[in-house]
């Protein structure tokens, strides 16, 4: 039910586009607005009518650094169980992928949620680890999973991080001119819309909150293009159906009690302050990297380079697009992933050449 | 992935609920939510994390419909 797909409505907000002789520059960060965006070829529609828009650094695994990748197949090849959203199987680390080190023997789980992982730990006596990869939608199910007393072989190893720190990031660094950005709607049903509010005020950029209906989003740009229009430089939002204020309060308890803020590391990124989930120490029997201290020290004495020609980095940064990179739909295809932007059916690459016309 | 597709409350047991994507069924943990039978709500990673507002759904295009309106008068 509700699918928003009005051929008239859409029409008739293109042709007010078009009418606003528009020069603009936009940027999202999400995987499924990217993935309606080029699905429904409304990223060429938008750029006919002046509007140029980039995903950002909103795919999680594509952000997922070299170095967390390492870790976690370290502990594979430890013989612990590694429970993975399937997005993260091939991602190749410095020394190889899940995928290989499974096809070797190590003990490599599928899993669509944190549930899963719990429910694996209980019927094993085996150790498993549950790679937290995920922001603020994420999140909170890892933080519900380890308040509802897991077993004592359950860890997770946190690589969750939270979007507004990198969107300050980007904001700050200056490279990409942004008139608009369009917020990502499920992220924001549980944090709300107050917490965009400071880009606004700090680096006048506007802000819509946006679904994933293709009129949810042209609705959205349109919004935008009315507050560059206005002058205006606010948090809208076009997800009303979904998204409150205040977001979901029960979310971001849970969200607190298990976590606090780190500095991490994202692809293609300085480590950006308080961008991180880490553990609490209250629940550090079930926080990987303390647990498997000593498997992972070697893996963080070492320094891990991105895959070479891969433009992953820039493309998270949106200053590129997959379609920049040379080795695009050539060396590099969802089959022989080079870079994660081509793995994750959430990165930049992979969309682009699985609706590539050709 | 975020799957935008809301999902209908069909039935609950303690933090579990059996959800129907318009004929798919699935289950889905209802810790983070106050969901109800009947409820749609938005399902990431097995995990209800919002319960769709029946009401703003319904008046979605209406807003779209004055948001456009109200510009076109206006401009
Ligand atoms: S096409 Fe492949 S190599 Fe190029 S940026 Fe994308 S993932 Fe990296």
């Amino acid at each position: 039910m509700f699918r928003l797909r009005d051929r008239e409505m859409s029409r008739a907000i293109i042709d007010k586009l078009r009418a606003m002789d528009l020069s603009l520059r936009m940027m999202h960060v999400c995987g499924t607005h990217q993935d309606t965006l080029v699905r429904f070829g409304l990223d060429g529609e938008f750029k006919r009518v002046g509007v140029d828009i980039r995903q950002g650094p909103g795919c999680p695994v594509c952000v997922t650094t070299p170095r967390e990748i390492e870790e976690v197949l370290a502990l594979a090849r430890a013989g612990i169980t590694i429970a993975v959203f399937g997005d993260v199987l091939k991602v190749p680390g410095a020394t190889g992928s899940l995928n290989e080190v499974r096809a070797e023997g190590a003990d490599v789980k599928v899993v669509f949620g944190v549930d899963d992982a719990v429910s694996l730990a209980r019927h094993t006596q085996k150790e498993v680890v549950f790679m937290g990869i995920g922001f603020e939608t994420t999140a909170p199910t890892t933080a519900s999973a380890m308040l509802s007393s897991p077993p004592p072989n359950f860890s997770v190893l946190s690589c969750h991080r939270t979007v507004p720190p990198a969107l300050e990031a980007i904001a700050g660094m200056g490279e990409i001119r942004l008139d608009g950005m369009i917020q990502p709607g499920h992220v924001s049903t549980i944090i709300g819309t107050k917490p965009y509010e400071f880009l606004s005020e700090r680096y006048r950029i506007p802000q819509v909150v946006a679904g994933f209906e293709p009129l949810d989003l042209l609705m959205g740009v349109y919004m935008l293009a009315v507050q560059v229009k206005e002058g205006r430089a606010e948090v809208e939002n076009e997800y009303t159906r979904v998204v409150h204020a205040d977001g979901n309060p029960t979310a971001l308890r849970a969200i607190e009690k298990v976590f606090e803020p780190s500095d991490v590391q994202w692809r293609g990124f300085p480590t950006i302050p308080g961008s991180g989930l880490a553990i609490r120490k209250r629940f550090e029997a079930h926080d990987a990297s303390r647990r498997y201290e000593d498997l992972l020290a070697p893996v963080h004495e070492r320094e891990y380079k991105e895959a070479e020609g891969c433009r992953c980095g820039e493309i998270l940064r949106g200053i590129a697009v997959s379609e920049d990179c040379p080795l695009f739909a050539k060396k590099c295809t969802p089959n022989t992933p080079i870079g994660p932007c081509m793995v994750s059916r959430e990165g930049n690459c992979y969309i682009a050449y699985r609706y590539l016309k050709k | 992935m975020c799957l935008a597709v809301p999902a209908e409350v069909k039935s609950i047991e303690g933090h579990m609920a059996t959800v129907d994507y318009g004929g798919v069924s699935r289950t889905a943990n209802i810790s983070l939510v106050d969901a109800k039978v009947g409820d749609f709500v938005i399902v990431h990673a097995g995990y209800a994390i919002q319960v769709m507002g029946r009401e703003e759904a319904e008046k979605t295009l209406e807003m779209f419909r004055e948001l456009l309106e109200l510009e076109s008068t206006g401009a």
